[in-house]
């Protein structure tokens, strides 16, 4: 298998890249539920969370991931950088990397930042948390390693994911991932939200959420950007949007009873989601969250790297309900 | 005292007057005297044997950024940059800082480039005040003063009302307006073509629709106003299509394709190529070969570069805020030349487009090699190699696509005005 040197996108790795940081990011749950949540893999490491948008949770999930494996953790945000005082972001990049970081993890709200930057700075490994339209890919890792628990494999599993298509990273990411590790991806917007050819990733698109839902196994809804949605004229009304793409409990049932429901966060409660489906037992929202922190920590320790062994799930005692989770074979 | 150059040996190809033979080509106190033999003595000669001679080559396209913008370019620069690839005279566009708005910029602009003594230099003044779209500049006085054509290239003349005003009134006179035709409330936002590559890079795209129903309703406009319309850099198989079917109609409705349009595609862009990043934007194989069909068949009659440098500041800083264009007057004649190699045009025919065809659009002296017209003439090796390397380009603009790709066909001389302004890669200034 390569080694990795950054994490850009899916689009760069083979799918036993996928499903080795997905286990290695298991063996990582273990670490978090734990009273004493430290481990020294990545000691004497810095990590540089470097974020041109705005993050709560992949910031915080990034920041606790290395602080759990010893990294020493900085955060900059752009509204406190430079930035504001009008250095070019190669500039921001290149005075950070000179600072001799071993992992800068950069949010920008334009894609191919990552790449772009990784053209100028040597020795400084790059993580992708976001760059505009284009990927996300801690995200679907920690969205596979959710499947993982829920399914054990997501090969032959049908996901529906509605929203704005057209503007998500999450999607992209996916719609990449699902080809390599063999899952479907239904795809649920109407048209003003859907990018240019997107069938050619090999997706199902729909326009009716409806008739999408019957023989889905996961429903992932995308968080609606409600200004964007009016002020580009996709959509007329965030009424209208929920009517049509919302998700409450009564629209999952045509899923059947096992249908799991995901949201990457933040959730816009009674726009994209229903309160009473966020909520509910279906929900692997929180799950999503809490494996964010370990996938983060094996994809941190992939690229400092990779001395880190997988280690063994069952080394511990597992709670009966996780026990049964995690019975499926590995990815 | 008078000097006589003589250029012997080589392959001229004058398209204006159907030569195309093995001759020699005398040149006499700055003038051409004679295509073949002459009895006389010459005091220089350069042997072109293996070699084709030309006209000099025109650019009807260039962004010269002087004045305001001489970081990215200059007058100097851009000249030099011309000479050496083998172009004689260029049309420079009216974005520069001020407009070529005004008579005197445009008088300031001829006389800048006669100073550097390169390359002729003739401005296209701007359709509109200020660029702005709303009022229409002087354009009997700006054509007084040296323009040969208006634009507001970089941006569309957006508004149809003055639109028609422009070419009508331009017609009055018989000058052309050349259209960049972008419809901008579809394009806003967007970096390069729409379509699978801009959904894979997850960036806003262009889409195609954005030129052709500009072009579709300035054809409308054209025909109304019987006026004269120029569409620049065509890049879409619609677009070419609807250029066919007007000219087939009798309008007076024209177009040029530049090098990086019938060479390239936006698969250039995957990997977020900064440097393949243009408007209109590099588009599907589909419309490359459109517009490769339309200069076979005559559609598209000019060839010019949309030679468009930029500071690498404005071009290192990741691809949606990346300035839009690419550097193209060194790079002209061999990629060109691969229309030849590949069947698609005679080679007088292609010279055509960069010589005789631009001149008769334009009402310019040049681009022919009449007897008694000024000696500007361009000698290549078409079989010649090299590899473009940003860093010797003399463009200050080191933003092209090719760079690291070997070319064929290499210019060796350039004369302007029958002096040797470029010979072997050095310029004589």
């Amino acid at each position: 298998m390569k080694s990795l040197k950054h994490l850009f996108g899916i689009a760069d790795l083979e799918r036993e890249q996928i499903e080795y940081l997905v286990n290695l990011g298991d063996s990582f749950i273990d670490i978090n539920r734990r009273p004493l949540k430290k481990a020294p893999t990545l000691r004497g490491k810095t990590v540089i969370n470097l974020f041109f948008e705005n993050s709560t949770r992949t910031r915080t999930s990034f920041e606790i991931a290395g602080k759990r494996l010893s990294a020493d953790v900085i955060n900059i945000s752009a509204s406190t950088s430079a930035t504001k005082k009008g250095e070019s972001l190669l500039d921001t990049g290149q005075t950070l990397a000179a600072m001799q970081p071993h992992v800068l993890v950069i949010r920008h709200s334009l894609a191919g930042t990552c790449e772009f930057l990784a053209q100028y700075l040597d020795n400084t490994a790059i993580v992708n948390a976001g760059d505009g339209a284009h990927e996300h890919p801690t995200q679907i890792l920690t969205d596979l390693l959710t499947l993982k628990q829920a399914w054990g494999s997501p090969e032959g599993k049908v996901i529906t994911m509605v929203g704005d298509i057209a503007h998500s990273r999450v999607a992209r990411s996916h719609l990449l991932a699902a080809k390599k590790l063999g899952y479907t991806m239904r795809i649920v917007a109407p048209r003003t939200l859907l990018p240019a050819e997107v069938e050619r990733y090999g997706c199902e698109v729909y326009h009716d959420f409806d008739e999408a839902l019957p023989g889905s196994d996961a429903v992932y809804m995308l968080r609606v950007q409600t200004e964007r949605l009016t002020d580009s004229c996709a959509f007329p009304s965030i009424r209208e949007y929920h009517e049509a793409y919302g998700l409450n409990s009564k629209r999952l049932q045509a899923a059947g009873d096992d249908c799991l429901v995901l949201h990457p966060g933040p959730m816009n409660r009674g726009v994209e989601i229903a309160t009473d489906v966020a909520d509910s037992v279906r929900s692997h929202i929180l799950a999503q969250v809490e494996h964010g922190v370990a996938i983060r920590m094996a994809v941190l320790t992939a690229l400092c790297g990779g001395q880190a062994k997988e280690r063994k799930t069952g080394s511990r005692k597992k709670l009966p309900d996780e026990a049964m989770r995690a019975q499926g074979t590995l990815l | 005292m008078s000097s006589t150059l003589l250029i012997k040996n080589g392959h001229i190809i004058d398209p204006a007057n159907g030569i195309d033979k093995k001759a020699d080509l005398w040149i006499e106190d700055g003038k051409i005297i004679a295509v073949g033999k002459h009895s006389g003595k010459a005091d220089q000669s350069i042997d072109a044997a293996g070699k084709i001679v030309c006209p000099g080559l025109i650019d009807m396209h260039v962004h010269l950024r002087e004045p305001g913008q001489e970081w990215k370019e200059d007058i100097e620069s851009g000249s030099r940059a011309a000479v050496a690839g083998g172009v004689t005279s260029m049309c420079c566009m009216p974005n520069t800082g001020p407009h070529i708005d005004h008579a005197g910029i445009a008088r300031q602009i001829i006389e800048r480039a006669s100073q550097v003594g390169l390359c002729s230099v003739h401005p296209i003044g701007a359709v509109t005040k200020n660029l702005d779209g709303k009022e229409l500049t002087e354009m009997r006085e700006l054509a007084r003063s040296g323009c040969v054509a208006f634009s507001d290239d970089g941006l569309p003349i957006w508004h149809a009302g003055v639109m028609r005003k422009a070419l009508e009134y331009s017609s009055s006179f018989g000058y052309m307006v050349i259209q960049h035709a972008e419809e901008l409330t579809l394009t806003e936002g967007g970096c390069m073509n729409e379509g699978w590559i801009s959904t894979q890079l997850g960036v806003t795209g262009m889409p195609v629709e954005g030129e052709d129903s500009m072009i579709a309703r300035d054809i409308m406009l054209t025909r109304r106003a019987d006026a004269r319309y120029h569409v620049a850099h065509i890049s879409s198989k619609r677009g070419v299509q609807m250029v066919r079917d007007a000219r087939a109609e009798g309008l007076k409705v024209t177009t040029e394709a530049a090098p990086h349009h019938f060479a390239l595609t936006e698969e250039e862009m995957l990997g977020f190529n900064v440097d393949a990043k243009m408007s209109p934007p590099l588009r599907t194989e589909e419309d490359r070969l459109a517009v490769i069909e339309g200069l076979r068949d005559g559609t598209i009659e000019v060839i010019a570069t949309d030679h468009a440098p930029h500071h690498e500041d404005d071009k290192r800083c990741g691809l949606s805020c990346a300035a839009f264009g690419i550097v193209g007057l060194e790079t002209m004649l061999p990629v060109s030349l691969d229309l030849v190699r590949n069947g698609v045009l005679s080679l007088s025919e292609m010279i055509a487009k960069m010589t005789s065809n631009p001149a008769r659009l334009l009402q310019l002296d040049s681009g022919t090699l009449n007897t008694g017209s000024e000696a500007d003439v361009t000698i290549f090796d078409p079989e010649a190699t090299w590899i473009v390397d940003r860093e010797t380009l003399l463009s200050k603009g080191k933003n092209t696509p090719w760079h690291g790709k070997q070319m064929t066909g290499q210019v060796t001389h350039t004369i302007k005005a029958g002096r040797i302004v470029f010979e072997n890669g050095t310029i004589h200034g």
